[in-house]
């Protein structure tokens, strides 16, 4: 019986993987170059989201031994997800265009070039 | 009640992680997708906890309060050089959680256990375990705990293919005899030996490759996971990762002309010793230093500019002295650009951070194929720790063993300027043709150091 609905959902999960994988190549192709760093540690947190398999598992454990690995694995977890998405975030700060002095400097260039057109 | 309210939980957490990816596109909106998955995450932990009733609140909190006093001071402090040894790590972490939580499952359900549940959570072990020792040891390299260069004896293949043969027909015996618990222990050490002497026998210079095949098995193992538990979430959040991880393993093969299964079985090193006679006949050439004042003299009539770094611009901590230069260069409207190879730097994007860092505006940074049309128009191209990206013999020399790696077309621009500490060769072991070229003004020493004196020297000037 447990098989059974096992294998049914098999179905309906296998159908998820296979769209979420391609979703995901269509998405991450289209990610900036410059951006492949903060987005490998972004990626890193997100699948952090297996704490909650932890959780779950933590709501009905057998014994004792269950109970420290699945400590072990949300401390794990939860670290990921502290410093990916922390990380994340200083990377990105870092990342800035031209200061406005030197941009207008670069438009006035731009423009000089254009208006004989 | 509450099964109901998680399942739509998780729906919009599902929603937040796509958008996030989505905004990750470009610089203007990334911010937004950090900020969009980190509550696509606390959500999916809100519903979890709504749902399922936790005894041990203790021992969650408890993991949250280590996980932050570990996780926060790496955040903040970690320097940009280090971040992908952090990457390294964080994919060790990311793969023993997920195969510990398997584990668990396997203890909690014990022998009851049915088939199918156990074959996924098998594999799931196993990919888990291996990802965990690989990315141990592609940290131990990366922050040079342990010497870079490959780990190369006979029949190391085999060897390392038969730990995981092991591994894999532990696994099928498990599922056959899901009583016998002994075996999960054994599996798990095979399959973290296979990880070991995997990533043990890869070459440092191959290392944006092997940790973005380590991220694509992290990605993998926490899909499986999600399986085993019948965790939608899960599932798409491991293969949004597991498939970013494998496009990024894909453009850094690409961008070194190496197939997947070259990077994980190839072992560089191996070849390069042995295409050792070219250098030989080659040490016959001279190649004339130039010094800092030659090229301070031909950068005073330059009006283009373009920086070629390369990871020894970062072992020398000179991405600061390249933006004081960049900025004296704009100060007398020079323009100048960054041209960035997709493996410069020691992990995918690794260099744009290094130079972000430095305050040079991404505007600057320019990708291979959009800078190579402009290097023909470009008075001086300064390449500052890097070699076999910018070697010609990959367009030229059929036999060189970089033919067909994309490279930026540095010989095109009209100077040179090579930064180089010695004539020593590039991770591939290949002599540089641009050495020799009659535009190209080699400036030998330490690249901070000759940069620093440039820059004294631009002053002057």
């Amino acid at each position: 019986m447990a098989t059974d609905a096992a294998q049914a959902d098999l179905a309906v999960n296998l159908l998820i993987f296979i769209l979420a994988t391609f979703l995901g190549i269509e998405l991450i192709r289209h990610v900036s170059r410059l951006l492949h760093t903060p987005l490998m540690a972004l990626t890193n947190a997100i699948s952090s989201v297996s704490i909650v398999a932890g959780l779950i598992v933590l709501s009905e454990p057998k014994n004792d031994f269950v109970l420290i690995l699945v400590t072990v694995a949300i401390t794990l977890a939860a670290t990921n997800i502290v410093s990916g998405f922390m990380i994340t975030g200083r990377i990105l700060r870092m990342f800035r265009r031209r200061d406005p002095n030197e941009g207008k400097k670069k438009e006035q260039q731009k423009g000089a070039e254009t208006t004989p057109k | 009640m509450n099964d109901v309210l998680v399942s739509y939980l998780y729906v919009i957490s599902v929603i937040l992680f796509v958008l996030s990816l989505r905004w990750m596109s470009e610089v203007k909106t990334a911010q937004r997708g950090n900020w969009a998955a980190a509550s696509g995450l606390a959500i999916a932990i809100i519903g979890t906890l709504l749902a399922y009733y936790i005894q041990r609140v203790d021992l969650l909190a408890a993991g949250f309060v280590i996980g932050a006093l570990i996780g926060s001071p790496i955040a903040l402090r970690l320097p940009m050089t280090a971040v992908p040894q952090r990457t390294a790590m964080s994919h060790a972490f990311g793969s023993m959680a997920v195969a510990l939580i398997g584990a668990s499952e396997y203890y909690n359900r014990g022998a009851s256990i049915d088939a199918f549940t156990l074959s996924v959570l098998s594999a799931e072990m196993i990919l888990g375990f291996l990802t965990f020792t690989g990315s141990i040891i592609a940290f131990a390299k990366l922050q040079g705990l342990i010497p870079g260069n490959p780990l190369i004896y006979p029949g190391r293949v085999y060897i390392s293919l038969s730990t995981l043969a092991i591994a894999i027909v532990l696994g099928i015996y498990f599922v056959l005899n899901p009583g016998d618990s002994i075996i999960l222990p054994i599996m798990a050490g095979f399959a973290m030996l296979f990880g070991f002497l995997l990533v043990m026998a890869i070459g440092g210079a191959d290392m944006p490759t092997v940790i973005a095949i380590l991220n694509a098995y992290a990605g993998l193992s926490a899909a499986g996971l999600g399986f085993v538990l019948d965790n939608k979430v899960l599932i798409v959040a491991g293969s949004l990762d597991g498939s970013s991880g494998f496009i990024l393993a894909v453009i850094m093969s690409q961008a070194m002309n190496r197939s997947f299964l070259n990077v994980l079985f190839g072992g560089v090193g191996a070849k390069i010793a042995k295409s050792d006679e070219p250098k030989g006949g080659q040490g016959a050439r001279q190649v004339t230093g130039f010094t800092v004042e030659d090229v301070a003299t031909i950068l005073d009539n330059a009006r283009t500019v373009i920086f070629v770094p390369g990871y020894g611009l970062a072992v020398s901590q000179a991405q600061h002295v390249v933006k004081e230069l960049a900025d004296v260069m704009q100060s007398r409207d020079i323009d100048v650009k960054y041209a960035i190879h997709p493996v410069a730097g020691r992990m995918p994007g690794h260099m744009n951070v290094l130079l972000a860092e430095a305050q040079v505006p991404y505007d600057e940074l320019w990708e291979m194929d959009k800078v190579n049309p402009l290097f023909p128009e470009t008075d001086v191209a300064i390449v500052v720790g890097a070699n076999d990206v910018t070697n010609p013999a990959a367009r030229t020399k059929a036999d060189s063993p970089l033919y067909g790696m994309p490279i930026l077309d540095v010989d095109k621009a009209k100077t040179v300027v090579f930064i180089k500490r010695s004539m020593n060769p590039g991770f591939s072991g290949m002599d540089n043709e641009l050495f020799y070229l009659p535009n190209t003004m080699m400036v030998f020493g330490d690249a901070k150091r000759v940069l620093t004196d440039l820059l004294a020297a631009l002053k002057k000037s």
